[in-house]
């Protein structure tokens, strides 16, 4: 019994790992298509409004309108139109607020970790300040105060999360100065920026490539959350976040609206995070 | 030495909330829009823009404004909110109950739930439940607060109505509070229809927030059982024959409990920074949905307050965490 258990374990957990990543990574390949060609594959133009076809309900309910798959909104938009062109701004978000907070953060860990002392003291107080901020109200304060728009909310997002980076990125870095690889680097003459960038970024690297799968979540999160009490886009551009408070508003006449952003949010989120996971267990040499 | 560890911990803490103060001052000063102008109707006058700008301070320098902010602050006085015109402190404090009873009734699910789930994964452990649990907790665990509030919305508002998803109480009961902790003051006095429907509109917005929670105890919580669960001391009571779970119940909780506890006091503020917008989410009438309402209506004395408030409370928590575990446990009492 002993010997089946421990020759099937490792297949078994392969053969997971290896779900964790193709899953979420054909969802997020289907949004990045659904996102670049949506003018295709939208039935109808996302911001168009009918209001002879308002709260159509989708196509398992009855007294529905054909070519509407997934309903109408309050005024008459289609519903999937709307949401697949709303993976534009999602993924874009994701993106590109991710790398900035990524690079923000990861290089003030990298720095306070590495060269300690005043680099350390200064960020380290900074982010214990940044952590006593609530952060939603910290994201809805920043967008108010630098006007509502794309930009705002990408700005935002890096100058709250850069923390999550700079944390544990700090941690980590701390650990790894102490390895003997870094004093034979220090010994072989070289510099130590050059250290830093050449011996201990790639070893902290499998969690900088975690966290910032975690991040592309948290960043279509936040947005949807800034739609909700709107303060991202305006209202000519259709995203998960503005059908959701739409969804919200109109709950007792037609939850459609709410159901299929969240689902889109949800997966999303999910995969976002399972992938990070696995890249994670798949970089790191010692799970192995 | 205890002692010391405690009053440079509390220095600290002081440093971080000045920061707070510095960084909330200048922020909400450099947004657009003039709060004054927003309080007279169109057409005033000259002379009423100077006056009411000269009444809430805001003709003096940045340094002279954050001074007198300050100095207010040290002796409790918040200033007035500009679109509500009572006192800062006032509104806050009015707020604070329903925001604690929703954290904390959330922190109790949050404990409940994920303690239940380690146990029976530790109890378990090997077997495909233990599979089941680690499953269930990594997704939870990676769905945010505000989405499970909105799913619960569609669930239990909607699709099966038997939760009420908006307020913090049903508005046809009739009963004087003398404070504004609704639930607890109407299980205190016994008015248990009182204390029922405010308990009953807090479990989906409590519950959004507990899931994350639950999911990071339970998979914490487990880990540290198993490995309380393979050392000798607990040979003993098995060979007593105690079963497996009164094992884990008796003699490993006391020990796997401890480093479970201060990730749960740091996560406790994560928690109650969610409170902004599940409360808003749920129309709940808490402090995160007085600020998004004070940020929509640049009213810049009641955010300052608020952010104090959320600020004070999280370095607070913090401090009371790593105090309790040097003091529960005995390796870092002499350190």
């Amino acid at each position: 019994m002993a010997d089946v258990s421990l020759q099937t374990t490792p297949r078994v957990r392969s053969g997971r790992r290896n779900l964790r990543l193709w899953l979420p990574l054909a969802w997020i390949t289907t949004l990045g298509l659904a996102a670049l060609f949506a003018p295709l594959i939208a039935p109808h133009d996302p911001l168009y409004q009918d209001l002879f076809l308002e709260r159509l309900p989708p196509f398992f309910m009855s007294g529905t309108e054909p070519g509407y798959w997934l309903g109408t909104d309050s005024l008459g938009r289609d519903v999937l139109s709307r949401v697949i062109y709303g993976t534009r701004i999602a993924l874009c978000v994701s993106l590109i607020a991710a790398t900035a907070t990524c690079l923000v953060g990861s290089t003030l860990g990298l720095l306070a970790g590495y060269f300690g002392g005043w680099w350390d003291r200064v960020i380290s107080r900074l982010i214990e300040i940044w952590m006593a901020f609530p952060p939603v109200l910290f994201a809805v304060l920043l967008v108010a105060v630098m006007g509502t728009g794309l930009t705002s909310v990408i700005v935002a997002i890096a100058l709250i999360d850069w923390t999550r980076f700079a944390r544990v990125i700090r941690a980590e870095t701390m650990v790894q100065a102490q390895m003997d690889y870094v004093d034979s680097a220090q010994i072989g003459g070289a510099r130590r920026l050059t250290t830093l960038v050449s011996e201990i970024l790639p070893n902290v690297l499998p969690s900088i490539v975690a966290l910032l799968m975690l991040e592309m979540g948290i960043a279509v999160i936040v947005e949807a959350i800034l739609s909700f009490v709107n303060l991202s886009l305006s209202s000519d551009v259709a995203t998960w976040g503005s059908m959701i408070a739409e969804g919200r508003n109109a709950i007792h006449f037609a939850w459609w609206v709410l159901l299929f952003p969240l689902i889109a949010l949800f997966l999303t989120v999910l995969s976002f995070s399972q992938l990070g996971e696995g890249l994670k267990q798949r970089f790191d040499p010692v799970l192995q | 030495m205890f002692l010391r560890t405690v009053l440079s911990r509390l220095l600290t803490t002081l440093v971080t909330l000045f920061g707070v103060a510095v960084v909330v001052f200048v922020l909400v000063r450099v947004a657009p829009g003039n709060p004054i102008a927003m309080m007279l109707p169109p057409g005033a006058s000259e002379d009423d823009i100077a006056q009411l700008t000269a009444l809430y301070g805001f003709d003096k320098s940045l340094v002279e404004q954050f001074f007198i902010w300050i100095g207010g602050v040290v002796q409790g006085d918040f200033g007035t909110s500009i679109t509500l015109r009572q006192p800062v402190a006032d509104l806050v404090l009015s707020r604070l109950p329903a925001t604690l009873e929703l954290s904390f009734f959330a922190l109790l699910i949050a404990v409940a739930i994920g303690g239940v789930a380690a146990v029976i994964g530790a109890r378990r452990r090997g077997s495909p439940t233990e599979a089941a649990v680690d499953l269930t907790s990594g997704a939870v665990l990676s769905i945010p607060d505000f989405l499970w509030g909105l799913l619960f919305v569609l669930l239990f508002g909607v699709l099966w109505p038997v939760l009420s998803i908006s307020g913090r109480l049903d508005p046809r009961l009739e009963f004087d509070f003398l404070t504004n902790f609704v639930a607890i003051e109407g299980l205190l006095r016994g008015r248990f229809d009182v204390a029922g429907s405010a308990f009953s509109h807090m479990l989906m917005p409590a519950l959004s927030l507990a899931l994350p929670l639950a999911a990071l105890i339970a998979q914490l919580l487990k880990q540290n059982l198993k490995e309380v669960l393979i050392q000798d001391y607990t040979t003993l009571p098995r060979v007593r024959g105690f079963s497996e779970t009164q094992v884990i119940l008796r003699d490993a909780m006391r020990n796997a409990a401890l480093p479970t506890l201060t990730l749960v006091g740091v996560q406790f503020t994560f928690l109650i920074g969610g409170t902004v917008i599940v409360e808003r989410l749920f129309a709940y009438g808490g402090l995160g949905n007085m600020a998004i309402d004070a940020v929509i209506n640049r009213d810049l004395p009641l955010i300052q307050g608020i952010v104090l408030l959320f600020a004070a409370l999280f370095v607070a928590i913090n401090l009371l965490v790593d105090l309790s575990y040097t003091l529960l446990n005995p390796r870092l009492r002499h350190g």
